[in-house]
Formats: C-alpha cells, structure tokens, sequence
C-alpha cells in the first residue's frame, strides 16, 4: 500500500480573529476521484490556498508525496506536481491564450530536471492542451476578449499545463451549460486514467456524483462528512448544513 | 547628570507635542490609504498647499492660520473630490494596474511642489501669531505654545475624525466600504459615493494639517517630501485603516524622532521615520494594532 | 534582429552621433547629449523593474548616487593613498589609483547592485505598493547617511577634477560621452534580451498577476530579486561618471527626487511593455528640458515634465509606443 498523495494534518488557518479552517484532517491517496463539497464561506478555497502554498496554514502540516510541503511557496509545490485552478480565474491580461498556456509550460514543466520541451514541442502541446478544452480558436485572442466560460476553462488547461500529480479544481465549471460540464467532468475522468489525482471542488451536484469515487464535506472551516457519496448526501448533518430536503 | 534627565524630559515631551501633531498629518492617509486602499502619495505635497494658503492669509490679514484652515476647508474638500472623480474614472474603475494610480499620485505631489516652488521661491516662510515664542513652563518642563497649541487642535481633530467614523451612518459606511464594498451595494449604498466622501475629508484634513505645520516650523515647497515617510511609517506602524493604531504609531514617532534629535542631532531626524518604516515593513507588516 | 546584429546596429548609431557631434566642432552638443544618454540608461533601467514587473521605485535617484557616490569615494582614496595605507601599501596602491573610469563605473554597479539585492529581500515579500514607499524610505535614509559621512565631504559636498584632455577623445567631456553611449549600448541590449526571453515572460507574469504566476511556477521572489538588482546596477552605472561630468557632487543634488520623477516620466510617457520606450521617452523629455532649460527656466521644465507624466497615465497609459501601436493597427484595417 503506497503513501497517500496528499496529506493533510490538523490543518489550522485563522484570518485575524476568524477561524477559517479547523482542525481539518484529510489523507488523499494516489488515482481517487475527490468531491469537496460545502456551503459558501465553509474555507474550501482557503484549504485549496494552504495545501497549494497561495496562504501559509498557522498550524498542522501539509505532506505531499511524502514530503512536508509546510512554508514551501507555491511555485515550488508546482513544480513538485500540485496544480490547481483559481475559482475566479486570474489569467495574465497582458498575453494571448497561447502565451497563457506557455507560462507553466516555461516554468513548470521546463524547470522539472530531466524534462525540457523545446519551442516547436512548446508551440504543440499548447495547442495540443487547447484543443482539450476546445479553446483552440481562442489562441491568438487577447484573455479580455474571452467570456466568462472561456476564461474558465483557460484556468482549467493553464492547471493542466503544469503536468500535475494532483489536481485541484476549484469550482471550474460554474456558469457552464450541461453539456459543456459533461465534457469537462468526462475530461477530468480521462485524466484521472492516466493516473492524476483530482479533487473536485464544485455546487454543481450532478458533476459531483458523476465524478466522484468519495465525497468530503466542509462546513465553518470543519469537515463534517467524509465518504461514500450515496452514503454523504444522505447524512443528516450534511442536508441540514448544506444540502437542504 | 540632572541636566542629562531635563534634557531627557523635555525632549519626551516635544517628542509627544510633535506626535500629537504627526496623528493630525496622517490621519489622511490613515483614511485614504488605510481604508480605501489609495495611495495618494501626494498627501504631504497637499499639507504644504494648506501651510503656504495659511502664510499667504496670514502675512496679509494676520488671522491665526487655524481660522484660515477652517475656512480653505471646503476648498480641499471640492479639490478631493475633484482629484477622486479623475482618480476612479481613470484608474479604479478598470480594476488594476496600481502602477499607473501610484504615478498618478506621484506626478501630483511633483507638480504640487514645483507650483509652489514656481510662485514662492525656496525661501522659508512663516506664520505670524502672538503665541509664536512663547512658552509654558511647569517646573523643569517646557511646552512651546507654538507646538502645544497645534498638538491640542490636531487631538481634537482626530478625535473628531474618530468620532464620526464609529458613530456616524457616513463614518460606518467608510469603514465598512473598506471592508466589504458588495455588501454595502447589497444595503442600497453607493460605494464610489462613499469613497469619495472619504476621499474628501481626508483632503480636507490636509487643509488643516498645513496650516498647523507652518506654526510649529518654517515651510519650503519640498517640506513635503519629510512627511512621505513619517505618514506612511505612522500609519504603517500603528496598523492600516486604525485610526486608535495612527495615534499611538504617531505619538511613538514623535518621542523617536525628538530623542534622536536632541541627542544625536537634527540631521539624522529624517533617516529615523523611514528607518523605522523599513523595520516595521520587513519585521511586522501588518502593525502594531492591524487587521 | 539577433542580438549580435542588434548590438552592431546601435553602436554605429552611436559612431555615427559622435564623429557627427565632433565635425559640428562644439562642445556644448557632447555635454547636452551626455545627460539625454544618461537619462535614456535610468529610463531603461527604471522600466526593468517597474515597466516588466510592475513594481514601482520611487527611489531611483538613492541608486544613481550611489553610483555617484562610489565614485566619489574611490577617488577620494585616490587622492589620499597617502594618508590612508600603511607605508608597505604605498606602492602598490599608487598603481593601482587613480582607478580608470570605466574600472568605477563597474564597481559602481557591483555595489548598487547588491543594496539593490539587500533592500529586495527586505521588501519584496510585500505587497507592491509597500515596495514603493521602501524605496522612498531607502533613499531618504541613504541621503542622511551620505550627508553625515565626512569622507565624501558631507553636506558640504565634494568637488572631483576630471582629467583635462584625453588621448584620442581630446576634450574629457567626448570621453565621457562615449562612456555613456556604450552603457546605452548595454542597457538596452539588456532590456530588449530580458524582454525575449523566458525572463521576460516571467517578469510579465508578476506584473499582471503574482498569485497566479506564483501557482504557473514561476519564483517569484527570485525574478523579482534578479529585476531589483539589475535595475540598480544600471542605474549605479550611469551615476558613476557624474561626478567628473559636473566636477562637484553633493547629496541634495545626487538624491534629487527629479532623478525619481525623470526615470518614472520617461519610461510611462515612452511605453513600459517594451526596451525602446524608455529609450523614446527619454529622448524626447530630456531633449525638451535641455531646450526648456536654456529658453525659460528649469523649474518651469520640471513643471512640465510631471504635467506630461500626470496626462500620459490619464490618457495615454501605454505611452507613445502604445499610441503608436494603435495608429498602425487601425492603418492595417479592422481585420488586422
């Protein structure tokens, strides 16, 4: 039995005199399909922050592929293989599309010892992550010209881009239409057969269901169900904190 | 040894005049930086406008500069505005790129300064009032009225500021625009309203602010240029956006500044404040009483 | 353009200038050209840190002084060797100062450089905009110092005698002229090899969205350190032959904000996003206030200059390069 992927020990983060995250225990291991679910508010993008180095957790530990990830910036827990998208998404104004999925590319990918993609195989696998979340049209446009939805799924493949071990999708399909969220949970899957690791932060519940193998809840900063999703969406504590009857 | 400790206390005690009067000087930009999250850098450039209008009323009419601060008041409160209305259309209202609103500010306070060096020269100028030189004395201490009198007005002031902040509709509503402007827009108010607002009172503190500068010492058009530093160390040190914190930072300074002075000599004062800005920047950026 | 092609092309732009300058036979074009090239070299080495990266530094003047002032101080010991080294040193000390201009203006930017680097790790972790107001603070705390420290003559200042005549230059001040062409050579080979390369992209990333640049992989911290430190060292290069270019030196005058608001006016109103904008804007401003200064008065020029600054950030953020920009591509037609 391998050492879990990710994690987390105990997690404390408070803001001034709020506790955003509490206590927060999670043992994530190599392939699983992850949903983390929760009220707004209940600290998932905090705990997304502090496991990916955006925020630096006041107490508890982070391990990551069994090393200690606390204090470490983010650019190196990148590198390691932590890769997330940002709930609202924060592409680079000033480039095109293209230059956007460059960036990890350069930093990431070409900063990994032993792995160097030269400028014809950069130019490729940009299209190449483009055309997975059919943004392909969109490389030369300048990132204001894109919509809201786009925009998402530029976050999405920029996360992509990076070649994680573990990636964390922070709420990457909100706005989107049925169909589109179908092709991005059945993207995720496809990833997650080659072996990547995905946790899935999302309201949408019927991307949720499809696409998780466990289900974890967070509310006021704990975690309050951590299991099966049939078995979680049933718990009573979770429909009174957030499902609702 | 006894002269050592008259000296000691008398400087305290200039040091806390001169405190009382730095709140005054940063309590703007405890407004404008501290809760709106401006960095109007041009602040100083603004105080030295108000201490020149106060000389300019003050040599030809011989009212006390604090009577013609109150009254240039609603003159700094339109230019405030003024300034926002440029500030909001220009820069904020696109989101980002602080580097063009710091510029912004930066090329004011430069213009500022050359204006008035353009009309006045780099002579100094001072204030005629009948408190000028003279002093009280309680024992061994010695309270200059010329700093004790702008010490008292800029408490008041503050306290004032501080008062309309925590009891005021308006005052909450700065504070809480600077806290969470989506759920002051959920309550029906307008956020760019109060900002301005905010903006505007802290232009107008400004007016007085000058006007108490140029009592307590002679002003060249670069006096500014001193109080970038002090201002923000001030209301870096006492903690962004706490009126409570800008008071001790600046009471703190004060006493700094004039220990240094008194014993080490006038020419190091300046490398004090933003020696202590550096220090508290890379030691405890968020303050002594920060959020 | 490759690089090599590039550093050609400009350096007989440069010849070209001189030998020009030389056949008009008046030494008044070599002294105003030297302060449009210096200004083109701290436009330049402003817009590294603050165009790329977007971290502003209002301090610039506390580098160029101290380009200024290293240069003060090594030739101060080389006026002194003799009450400053022991007997044994003599000697070899007499060989070694008088030290060579261009030997100054290296360590000038070795020394700028590494404050750059210390003042950076200081305050980089902040936020940008405490960035700016610590630069303020280090050149205000910098000046003090200079101005108590007696060696470089205080504030009473110091005066620094230039050789009179120079093999194959002739007059000094054409020396110093070309001294300050190669350093525009350099600076803006500089910027344009930055800006092509994957420094650059990283520099933009941090200048758009460090959090985001931050999750791409990109160190932030080290590419901001690498900026501070470049920025310094150029600006420290063009101060270190200063003090022969005006023969005396003294800190109100080596840590005058115009330096600050110049660097800052020139790069914004030329264009940040790319090397030839400082470079435009420095040119025209400086060209301006050498004509202002001669026909009105030099206050009046400095008016201007942050009147200019204050309307090109209103109205035209991306500066001339920027306006440029948009003209040709309106001139290619709405399909472009």
């Amino acid at each position: 039995m391998t050492q879990p992927i990710l994690h987390i020990d105990q997690l404390g983060k408070r803001f001034g005199g709020f506790v955003a995250l509490d206590g927060v225990e999670l043992s994530v291991p190599q392939g699983q399909r992850l949903g983390l679910i929760g009220p707004n508010g209940s600290g998932k993008s905090t705990l997304v922050n502090c496991i990916c180095g955006t925020l630096q957790n006041e107490s508890g530990s982070v391990t990551f592929d069994g090393k200690k990830v606390d204090g470490m910036p983010a650019h190196k827990r990148t590198r390691l293989g932590l890769a997330r998208s940002f709930q609202l998404p924060r592409p680079f104004r000033s480039m095109t599309v293209a230059e956007n999925i460059r960036v990890p590319l350069l930093y990431t990918v070409n900063a990994r010892p032993g792995s160097h993609l030269a400028h014809a195989e950069l130019d490729d696998r940009c299209m190449e992550l483009l055309g997975l979340v059919t943004l392909q049209d969109k490389a030369s446009k300048y990132t204001t010209d894109l919509t809201q939805v786009e925009m998402r799924k530029l976050e999405l493949a920029r996360a992509m881009a990076a070649e994680p071990k573990l990636l964390i999708a922070d709420e990457s399909m909100a706005g989107l239409s049925h169909s589109e969220v179908e092709d991005i949970v059945a993207l995720l899957i496809r990833m997650n057969a080659r072996g990547i690791t995905i946790i899935m932060i999302e309201h949408i519940m019927s991307a949720v269901m499809t696409f998780s193998q466990r289900l974890v809840v967070l509310v006021n900063g704990k975690k309050i169900a951590d299991g099966n999703p049939q078995d979680v969406i049933q718990d009573k504590d979770v429909v009174g904190a957030y499902l609702g009857t | 040894m006894t002269i050592e400790f008259d000296l000691l206390i008398n400087a305290i005690i200039a040091g806390l005049m001169l405190g009382g009067f730095y709140a005054a000087v940063s309590a703007g930009i405890s407004i404008s930086f501290g809760m709106l999250n401006i960095v109007n850098i041009a602040h100083p450039g603004f105080i030295i406008l108000g201490s020149y209008i106060a000389y300019i009323f003050n040599s030809s009419s011989g009212v006390d500069p604090i009577v013609i601060a109150i009254f240039a008041l609603p003159a700094f409160y339109a230019l405030g505005m003024v300034i926002y209305q440029v500030y909001y259309a220009s820069f904020e209202k696109h989101g980002l790129d602080s580097l063009r609103g710091l510029a912004f500010f930066f090329g004011l306070l430069f213009v500022t300064e050359v204006s008035l060096n353009l009309v006045f020269g780099v002579d100094y100028r001072t204030v005629n009032v009948p408190y000028i030189s003279s002093s009280i004395s309680l024992g061994a201490m010695e309270f200059p009225v010329r700093m004790l009198v702008p010490c008292l007005v800029s408490l008041a002031m503050f306290a004032g500021l501080q008062l309309f902040m925590s009891r005021t509709f308006m005052g909450r509503a700065v504070m809480a625009v600077s806290q969470d402007p989506q759920a002051l827009q959920l309550m029906a108010v307008d956020p760019i309203r109060i900002k301005r607002v905010a903006f505007s009172i802290s232009m107008a503190t400004a007016s007085m602010a000058g006007a108490l500068l140029i009592i307590i010492q002679p002003v060249i058009p670069s006096s500014g240029r001193e109080y970038i530093g002090r201002i923000f160390a001030i209301c870096v040190l006492g903690g962004l956006g706490s009126l409570p914190g800008t008071l001790i930072a600046a009471l703190l300074l004060g006493v700094i500044e004039s220990i240094t002075s008194t014993f080490y000599g006038p020419s190091w004062a300046p490398a004090v404040s933003f020696g202590l800005l550096l220090l508290t920047l890379a030691v405890r950026p968020s303050g002594i009483l920060g959020r | 353009m490759r690089t090599p092609a590039f550093i050609l092309t400009l350096s007989l732009v440069g010849a070209v200038l001189y030998f020009a300058f030389r056949h008009v036979g008046n030494d008044y074009l070599f002294f105003a050209g030297y302060t449009v090239l210096q200004y083109i070299v701290m436009a330049t080495a402003w817009n590294i840190l603050g165009g790329y990266c977007g971290y502003v530094n209002f301090g610039s003047a506390a580098f160029f002084a101290i380009g200024v002032y290293s240069s003060v101080c090594l030739h101060t010991i080389g006026e002194r060797v003799d009450d400053l080294f022991p007997d044994f040193l003599l000697a070899p000390m007499h060989l070694i100062f008088p030290l060579p201009l261009p030997v100054l203006v290296v360590v000038a930017g070795a020394v700028a450089g590494l404050v750059g680097l210390g003042m950076g790790y200081l305050t980089l972790r902040l936020r940008g905009i405490f960035f700016a107001i610590a630069t303020l603070a280090l050149a205000v705390v910098l000046e003090t110092f200079v101005a108590n420290w007696s060696f470089v003559g205080g504030s009473r200042g110091a005066y620094v005698a230039p050789p009179t005549e120079v093999p194959f230059f002739g007059p000094y001040i054409q020396f110093l002229f070309v001294l300050m062409l190669v350093l525009v050579v350099a600076a803006l080979t500089t910027a344009r090899l930055i800006e092509r390369s994957r420094l650059g992209v990283g520099f933009a990333t941090i200048r758009d969205d460090e959090l985001s640049a931050e999750a791409s992989g990109v160190p932030t911290l080290r590419l901001k350190l690498i900026a501070t430190v470049v920025s310094g060292a150029l600006f420290g290069m063009a101060g270190a032959p200063f003090p022969y270019y005006i023969g005396y030196v003294e800190p109100s005058s080596a840590f005058n904000l115009s330096y600050s608001v110049n660097a800052i006016a020139m790069s914004m109103i030329g264009g940040t996003t790319t090397w030839a904008g400082p470079m435009i804007g420095a040119l025209l401003l400086s060209t301006l206030q050498q004509v202002f200064t001669v026909t009105i008065s030099s206050a009046v020029n400095l008016l201007i200059t942050g009147l200019l600054l204050i309307a090109f950030v209103i109205l035209a953020p991306k500066g001339i390069v920027g306006l440029w920009q948009s003209w040709t591509s309106k001139a290619k037609g709405p399909n472009s």
